[in-house]
């Protein structure tokens, strides 16, 4: 065929060049717009006008915005201080509800909907198929399940429906006007974008810090360990009480005597305390932080300098960014509160109004146990119960998973509670049994209504009569008012147990194991304006000894000891004290130990380098700051010494340890026994003593000690890099403030450890006006571009203070007020 | 003079190249900057092509212009960007997608990403034309 010069040149020429410069635009394009592994589709990512550019935020940025939405009732502002602290004030309920889910949206929206997804068992649909057990163990558990028991609740009653419903109407009118530029960076980074925020979200919040502090699985690691102790040692390894307990009711507290005492059943011994069952093993499950904890306290008027209460809390989390809390006031025609939120549920949930002050601190009381059951075959329909079969209700949970198709579980629900571990979800440790999770958390439950009588309640028995709506997770509750009074009160439903009831997982057979009632609310430990002046908690256990009820748990001994001690021995107290209080350093676990260390450490043996450290712990002043020595010595002592005391006898049966002995244990039983029979090593046929277990754990650890000393790395700020990650931890690196240099640590008031401690710290003085010392690590805006990210986590660090701006209302002009939102209905 | 002739003058003019080049890349730069208000990212291609087609150049001409001047449009975006943010969040996004906390070279690729699909796009756009400019 003959092609006409100006075909040929056309086809060569044009055409060919471009179908190619096309294929290349279009191949680029298809190139920067795909996410390649991890990675972000560059296109959209480096885009100035949509990707992570546009989350840069001006240092100059005004916040002042004039926002009109159909939703509200009224008009309504928010007067923002130079901490980006929000002070909204409102007409009624409903506004403020909303616009604190709008702020939370605006601020921290990624967060609120990353956890409740967490909550819910949804990871896979954002992260793919490396988070199918963590869904799956979340479904299993009942956490969906729950938090739908807590819905009906919060829907069913005026005030928690009015709340929570213009909370999530607030959070959606902002996410309806999210563009894709300013979606929070997260988003950008992973690759998805929000949902619709729902009621059950809110929830579902409350059940994921619920199983933060009361979700022990120690019950599992526990019956594995049956194979290897008795339940005779296995009380001395894992105490119930301490002899040095100071206890949250102070000692001399009478308590009632029980109406109803829970029988155990009749075969007890045989069938449940030394039944030995080799199926079980395991490791260490991914459970709830030991360390998730807390210090409260409220010092009254005869003990303060200004004659007014003093309150004082500082929640042991995770430290994370963003920030778990997010600072705020909230004026309405009902009340006035000013305190920390938790973006995820409205309301004010640590603070204070005009007239009292609240705070809290984990109870860490078991509320959860195991129970093992039988099933008729593999479709789970019917277990075996009472001498016959029953059948279970099925549950079928779907996992999205992104990239892939939908997963389908099938989760069995008994009278026992949904079963967890079976056949096709086992642990090494559960082997796979049938094991059903009964918690108290199922229960139907609506904790949002304490908060809401809390954020408004004007005397002491306002503060009571909240709590009285308060089920799980069970917290130390504190109280001041300005009327004069100091309060606690541990309050939650817990099982009415038989001494040694769920420590190991229970017989699911017949109705003989389960739970026969919960302990009366009326027994519930409590001091009110007691003697001493003052009312605290540290994670200690609630009571003494006389204690009428059966109450494990996991208690720190060591924190509320130096609290008590402290608060005993002040007197015009004031804020100041309460600063150094909460940043006190004092190891006294260390108290306890350094003086067996001194006196079982064969120093005749010790060689100049050994000496060298030893001297160190000799004159230390058992002060955890962060450029003490000592205190990292300290730390890898203990730890060496527990291994060598602990580990022959945990080992014999596997190389798997199970669970480990809280350091108290071997503290308490060297002080009163040196002859204390785990001592030896059970391994080698010579009979260890006490000065070989610690002159050899010591001398085990001096070349670490040297490594340590000789990378500059000795001493325990530097030691212990105390970390704020971000939610995402090790994999967003540059969004995490790391290597803090802060002193503190494990067992210690100032809490602070490698990446979990005090994640607020307030100061509440309840003179005629209302003084507030805050900070907590992180900062109001959850925009790692932002210069409000991280904020005051310096001002933490140093153990200082922000002193809040208390906004009174009307006070418009007030020189703190930095920008202003104006919310209107049109 | 035919028109052949004129149109030859007037192609081969320096003057007028510089010109039509520089209104190439001005033109795409604004347009894109427009059309990213609205539209996805990958809109840039579009205004990139759609100049290229209006304005006819060489080929190479073609590309250069739409190449630098998305290179100088998202680059220039960011550079004002980051210095109003003082550098906080290129540094950490550097770092993480680069292991370099280095905002020159963020802002470098940012330009590059862009320049290479105007570059191309405009590319295409120039060879729609039957004939080229020469």
């Amino acid at each position: 065929m003959f092609l006409s010069n100006f075909h040929f040149y056309y086809l060569i020429m044009r055409l060919l060049p471009f179908l190619i410069s096309a294929t290349v635009t279009t191949g680029f394009i298809i190139l920067f717009n795909t996410r390649i592994g991890p990675a972000p589709a560059f296109g959209k990512f480096l885009s100035p006008q949509h990707g992570f550019w546009q989350n840069a935020e001006a240092s100059t940025h005004s916040f002042n915005q004039e926002i009109k939405l159909p939703q509200l009732k009224g008009n309504a502002s928010v007067y923002l201080d130079e901490r980006l602290v929000p002070h909204i004030v409102s007409d009624n309920d409903a506004d403020a509800y909303f616009i604190q889910g709008y702020l939370h949206a605006k601020f921290r929206l990624w967060q609120m909907e990353f956890s409740t997804h967490a909550a819910a068992g949804r990871v896979s649909e954002i992260i793919g198929d490396k988070a199918i057990n963590f869904d799956k163990e979340q479904r299993r558990i009942g956490m969906v399940y729950a938090a739908e028991n807590m819905l009906q609740q919060m829907e069913a009653n005026e005030f928690t429906k009015l709340s929570v419903d213009n909370y999530t109407t607030g959070i959606n009118a902002y996410i309806e006007t999210l563009s894709e530029s300013e979606l929070p960076i997260e988003y950008k980074l992973l690759g998805y974008v929000p949902e619709k925020w729902a009621n059950i979200k809110t929830a579902l919040f409350i059940k994921q810090m619920t199983k933060t502090l009361a979700y022990s699985v120690d019950d599992l690691p526990f019956t594995a360990l049956k194979n290897v102790f008795t339940d005779a040692q296995m009380q001395v390894l894992f105490p119930e009480t301490q002899d040095s307990l100071s206890a949250i009711a102070p000692s001399g507290t009478l308590f009632d005597k029980p109406e109803f005492v829970p029988i155990p059943p009749a075969d007890v011994d045989s069938v449940y305390l030394q039944q030995k069952d080799s199926a079980l093993k395991m490791a260490f499950l991914d459970q709830p932080s030991k360390d998730n904890g807390s210090n409260n306290w409220a010092v009254s008027g005869k003990k303060t300098k200004s004659g007014a209460p003093i309150l004082c809390n500082d929640p042991h989390l995770d430290l994370t960014l963003p920030a778990i809390w997010y600072e705020m006031q909230m004026t309405t025609n009902t009340m006035n509160a000013y305190g920390v939120s938790f973006p995820g549920i409205p309301g004010v949930v640590i603070g204070f109004n005009d007239s009292i002050a609240f705070g809290f601190t984990n109870a860490g009381r078991d509320i959860r146990d195991f129970y093992e059951l039988k099933f008729k075959d593999e479709t789970k329909k019917e277990y075996w119960f009472n001498k016959e079969w029953k059948t279970a209700d099925q549950r079928i949970e779907e996992i999205k998973i992104k990239g892939q198709p939908s997963l389908f579980d099938t989760v069995a629900y008994t009278i026992f509670g949904p079963v967890t571990y079976d056949a096709s979800f086992s642990t090494p440790l559960t082997g796979g049994k049938a094991i059903a999770t009964r918690w108290i958390a199922h229960l139907p439950s609506n904790e949002l209504l304490m908060w809401h009588y809390l954020d408004r309640a004007k005397n002491y028995t306002d503060y009571y009569n909240a709590l009285q709506f308060y089920t799980v997770p069970s917290q130390n509750m504190i109280f001041a008012s300005k009327s004069g009074d100091i309060a606690i009160r541990q309050q939650g439903i817990f099982p009415l147990r038989w001494n040694r009831q769920g420590v190991y997982v229970m017989p699911g057979f017949d109705s003989s194991y389960l739970w026969q009632g919960y302990i009366p609310l009326s027994a519930t430990p409590a001091s009110f304006n007691p003697e001493r002046g003052f009312v605290s908690s540290a994670n200690q256990r609630p009571v003494d000894s006389t204690y009428p009820y059966y109450i494990p748990g996991g208690y720190d001994v060591y924190r509320g000891l130096q609290v008590n001690r402290r608060l005993a021995a002040l007197n015009n107290i004031t804020a100041k004290d309460m600063m150094q209080l909460q940043g006190d350093n004092f190891n006294s676990l260390a108290e306890v130990v350094v003086k067996l260390m001194k006196k079982y450490t064969s120093q005749s043996g010790l060689n100049t380098e050994e000496q060298k450290f030893y001297d160190l712990i000799k004159n230390w002043d058992l002060q955890n700051t962060a450029n003490s020595k000592a205190a990292t010595i300290f730390q890898l002592w203990i730890d060496a010494l527990e291994q060598t005391v602990w580990k022959d006898e945990f080992t014999q049966k596997d190389t798997i340890v199970y669970a480990w002995p809280d350091d108290y244990t071997l503290a308490d039983a060297i002080t009163k026994d040196s002859l204390f029979v785990f001592i030896d090593d059970i391994k080698t046929p010579q009979q260890e003593t006490v000065f070989d277990v610690f002159t050899n754990s010591f001398k085990q650890i001096v070349p670490e000690l040297t490594k340590l000393e000789t990378e500059n790395k000795l001493e325990w700020g530097v030691h212990k890099n105390t970390t704020v990650y971000h939610t995402l931890r090790t994999a967003l690196m540059p969004f995490a403030r790391a290597g803090l240099q802060t002193g503190g640590g494990k067992h210690i008031v100032n809490a602070t450890q490698h990446s979990h401690g005090p994640s607020w710290r307030m100061i509440v003085e309840l003179t005629a006006e209302t003084e507030a010392h805050v900070v907590y690590p992180g900062g109001q805006s959850g925009n790692p571009g932002s210069k409000y990210y991280d904020q005051f986590v310096d001002t933490w660090t140093k153990g200082e203070y922000y002193t809040a701006w208390i906004m009174k209302r009307g006070d418009v002009q007030n020189k703190n007020i930095k920008w202003t939102m104006q919310f209107s209905k049109n | 003079m035919d028109n052949a002739i004129l149109k030859k003058l007037i192609d081969t003019n320096p003057k007028i190249i510089k010109m039509k080049f520089l209104s190439a890349m001005l033109l795409t730069a604004l347009l894109s900057y427009v059309s990213g208000l609205y539209f996805p990212w990958w809109s840039i291609a579009v205004t990139a092509f759609v100049v290229a087609v209006a304005i006819p150049q060489k080929p190479f001409h073609s590309f250069l212009a739409g190449f630098l001047a998305l290179f100088l449009l998202w680059a220039g975006l960011a550079l004002w960007i980051d210095m109003n943010n003082k550098h906080l969040l290129s540094l950490k996004i550097a770092e993480i997608l680069f292991k370099t906390p280095s905002h020159a070279l963020i802002m470098s690729v940012t330009g590059l990403v862009g320049a290479l699909v105007a570059g191309f796009a405009a590319l295409t756009g120039n060879y729609v034309r039957k004939k080229p400019s020469e």
